[in-house]
């Protein structure tokens, strides 16, 4: 009887922290929604100018041609895999600490996917035609695979995020009062798809999520493989590698998993979570990060090394600019702060601190950024004939347009908290009780008639 | 791919500034059993002194016979003037900093310098053409590399795979423009589409009607030659080579062969100049 009763101001509490970005997102939000949306806007604005002018406005030239627009493009499709993929895995492997924060993993997939693919479009010359895609594709070209694979991807993401919350919709269909607003009900009855817990519902839902599960890891994969590929199908020096695939996976899901890190850590604070996300989901996530930032420096250090040491004209010129030319300093300040200062914090037991693991999350997504920077720049800039090499304009344009962009996450991510629950109400109740119970709404229905 | 048949006559004819120089390279030419000989001589003559016949799909256009041009540029001759460039860049409307065909100086293993013409090698195996999402990069039926700037959306991964440096982006709206309204095509893309690519498109304009390409026309070094591997012949404007021994007996080369893209473009090296461009 007492238990029944703490589990019922438990249910209560969680019901209030997942539905507080819903209900009372706090005094901050309206400023802060209208700060990002004000970046975003310029970027747009930026966009616009850019569109009318001509590409030359973001610093490019004939002997830069590609630059920080494609290193967004890698960057941010990166931590979107990183965070479909963290939720994947750890749902695979049944990590029960998973559940309070794979909401916040797979919106955060979402977002910075449509961010990330937007990028494919800023960096077009033409991008009014891209219907050109669709009508007549060229099979052999990379660019025609990343165009599916980011779509089917996409489309994955999507589902990931939303059957899981198919439950939690349900929950606030029955619990949210006419408070939450026509619109949001109407959204949560649609949305719900008629879900009421059911032996039956719950099996298909479970193998659901389970087959998407599966699905998305393979997806990930081949999506940013196939970034890297139009890289390094290209006979370029530097980008003509055969370790660019699995390379670029690896650093997407460090950038990914630092920057879920990162998220959560935010929202946790915003939304006071702390009650739901403890110091172990940091020290879980930090670890899981600190190995891929490990493996990471491995490829990192077996390309140096197998380039370096042959020492092809070309090929070497690359690894010279970067180990001691005009990209040292970004590139050992990458290697330092990007991924081994992340490493340390995260594994040495004396910043085992929640602060310290999100300074951790920050270097290491800022790191794999100027990272990403530094595999599209020497080689875009690399003379071919001769020894002229080009170099890149960091314009107000292109700088508008990242901060936009950067911005947009943790605006979509506001966004789309204040429509669903930022816990996973309907995994958290099923890591707390025997499984398969579930916060289901029927059965919460009926607490209340006996109550 | 084919040039659709609309596009074939939009050409701009250059005019002829030497009528004596005219003459001879009018013969040279015709050496060339070009396009000039099979206009005038009609399909059948065409088609016997090429040897094949014209192709039956391309009823509906001039029947040009298919031929497989090619470039020499005699790096013993070549003194870096960039009259070359220039010519070009007039002809074709571009900006300074769109140069189709570069000069770049370089310097052998000795220190000195030397300078070295780079034009699009129209490369058999081209991988700008591989790497094209829409197909906006095709390989005429002469086996030249062009670009339809009606299609390129404009993603670059064409400049990224070209081992040459040959291609060109319009990062605004080009300054220059031809001074009568023509339509741009892909075999004079004239005037330049902003937020495309462009490069040499060896003056297919004028090659296809017995013309010499505006660079091979401008060199007064006499550095440069066009040919057609299948007549085996080539010509400079002054004088007509067999192309075939011109190549071997000069050991020509090509750039970058360890690539495989197969240039259509030959250099005579002359000076004991570095290869490994």
């Amino acid at each position: 009887m007492v238990a029944a009763v703490i589990e019922r101001r438990d249910e209560a509490a969680l019901l209030d922290a997942a539905f507080r970005p819903v209900q009372a997102p706090g005094r901050w939000f309206w400023p802060l929604f209208v700060g990002l949306g004000a970046l975003v806007a310029v970027a747009a604005v930026a966009y616009g100018y850019q569109l009318l002018t001509g590409l030359w406005v973001a610093g490019y030239s004939d002997s830069a041609f590609y630059g920080i627009y494609e290193a967004n493009l890698v960057a941010f499709i990166g931590v979107s895999y990183g965070g479909a993929l963290v939720s994947a895995v750890l749902r695979l492997t049944n990590a029960r600490w998973r559940a309070p924060i794979t909401r916040m993993a797979e919106a955060m997939a979402l977002v910075s996917l449509l961010v990330g693919a937007s990028f494919a479009i800023i960096h077009l010359g033409r991008p009014e035609r891209i219907w050109q895609l669709i009508v007549s594709p060229q099979a052999a070209s990379p660019i025609v695979w990343d165009v599916i694979a980011i779509t089917t991807y996409l489309v994955a993401t999507l589902i990931f995020l939303y059957l899981p919350l198919i439950p939690d919709l349900a929950v606030a269909r029955d619990r949210l009062g006419p408070s939450a607003g026509r619109l949001r009900r109407t959204f949560y009855r649609v949305g719900a798809v008629g879900w009421n817990g059911t032996p039956a519902q719950r099996r298909s839902l479970n193998w659901s999520v389970g087959a998407i599960a599966i699905l998305i890891i393979p997806l990930a994969i081949t999506v940013h493989s196939v970034l890297a590929w139009a890289f390094s199908m290209t006979s370029r020096p530097g980008w003509h590698s055969t370790i660019y695939g699995p390379y670029f996976v690896i650093g997407a899901l460090y950038s990914g998993v630092a920057l879920v890190i990162v998220v959560v850590a935010a929202f946790r604070k915003a939304y006071r979570l702390e009650r739901y996300i403890g110091l172990q989901h940091f020290a879980s996530l930090a670890r899981i990060m600190a190995i891929l930032g490990a493996v990471y420096l491995y490829f990192t250090f077996s390309e140096m090394l197998t380039t370096g040491y042959v020492r092809t004209r070309e090929e070497a010129s690359i690894v010279a600019v970067l180990l001691e030319g005009s990209f040292a300093p970004a590139f050992w300040g990458f290697m330092l702060g990007g991924i081994l200062l992340p490493i340390v914090l995260s594994l040495v037991p004396a910043t085992r601190k929640v602060h310290y693991l999100v300074l951790a999350g920050v270097l290491a997504v800022v790191g794999m950024w100027l990272k990403r920077l530094l595999i599209t720049l020497p080689s875009a800039t690399a003379p071919l004939i001769g020894d002229a090499w080009g170099s890149v304009q960091f314009t107000w344009v292109a700088i508008v347009i990242t901060l936009g962009a950067t911005a947009a996450i943790p605006l979509g991510l506001m966004i789309i908290f204040r429509f669903v629950p930022i816990l996973s109400l309907d995994e958290m109740s099923e890591a707390d009780d025997e499984p398969g119970v579930g916060l289901a709404p029927k059965g919460s229905l009926q607490a209340e008639a006996v109550q | 791919m084919t040039v659709p048949p609309d596009r074939v006559d939009l050409v701009e004819l250059p005019q002829a500034a030497d009528p004596t120089r005219r003459m001879t390279r009018r013969q040279a030419l015709l050496a060339l059993a070009g396009a000039g000989s099979a206009l005038a001589a009609g399909p059948l003559v065409g088609s016997i002194v090429q040897g094949h016949p014209a192709d039956p799909t391309h009823q509906g256009e001039t029947p040009l016979p298919a031929r497989r041009w090619a470039m020499v540029i005699d790096l013993r001759r070549c003194d870096g003037c960039k009259k070359c460039t220039e010519a070009c860049q007039a002809k074709h409307y571009l900006p300074p900093e769109q140069e189709w065909i570069k000069v770049y100086t370089l310097r052998d293993r000795t220190g000195v310098e030397y300078a070295v013409p780079r034009l699009c090698m129209h490369c058999e195996d081209a991988p700008c053409v591989r790497v094209c999402p829409v197909t906006a990069t095709f390989v005429d039926r002469d086996g030249l590399v062009l670009v339809d700037q009606d299609k390129c959306i404009g993603c670059r991964l064409c400049i990224a795979a070209c081992p040459y440096e040959a291609r060109y982006f319009n990062w605004t709206e080009p300054k220059v423009k031809p001074l009568l309204p023509t339509k741009a095509t892909p075999e004079f893309p004239s005037p330049q589409q902003r937020g495309t690519v462009g490069k040499c498109v060896l003056c297919v304009h004028n090659i296809k009607y017995g013309e010499l390409p505006y660079c091979v026309d401008a060199c007064t070094m006499d550095a440069l030659y066009i040919g057609d591997l299948d007549a085996d012949v080539a010509t400079n404007g002054t004088e007509t080579v067999r192309l075939s021994t011109f190549l071997s007996q000069n050991n020509a080369i090509r750039l970058k062969e360890e690539l495989n893209t197969k240039p259509r473009v030959w250099y005579i090296p002359g000076h004991g100049e570095d290869l490994e461009w």
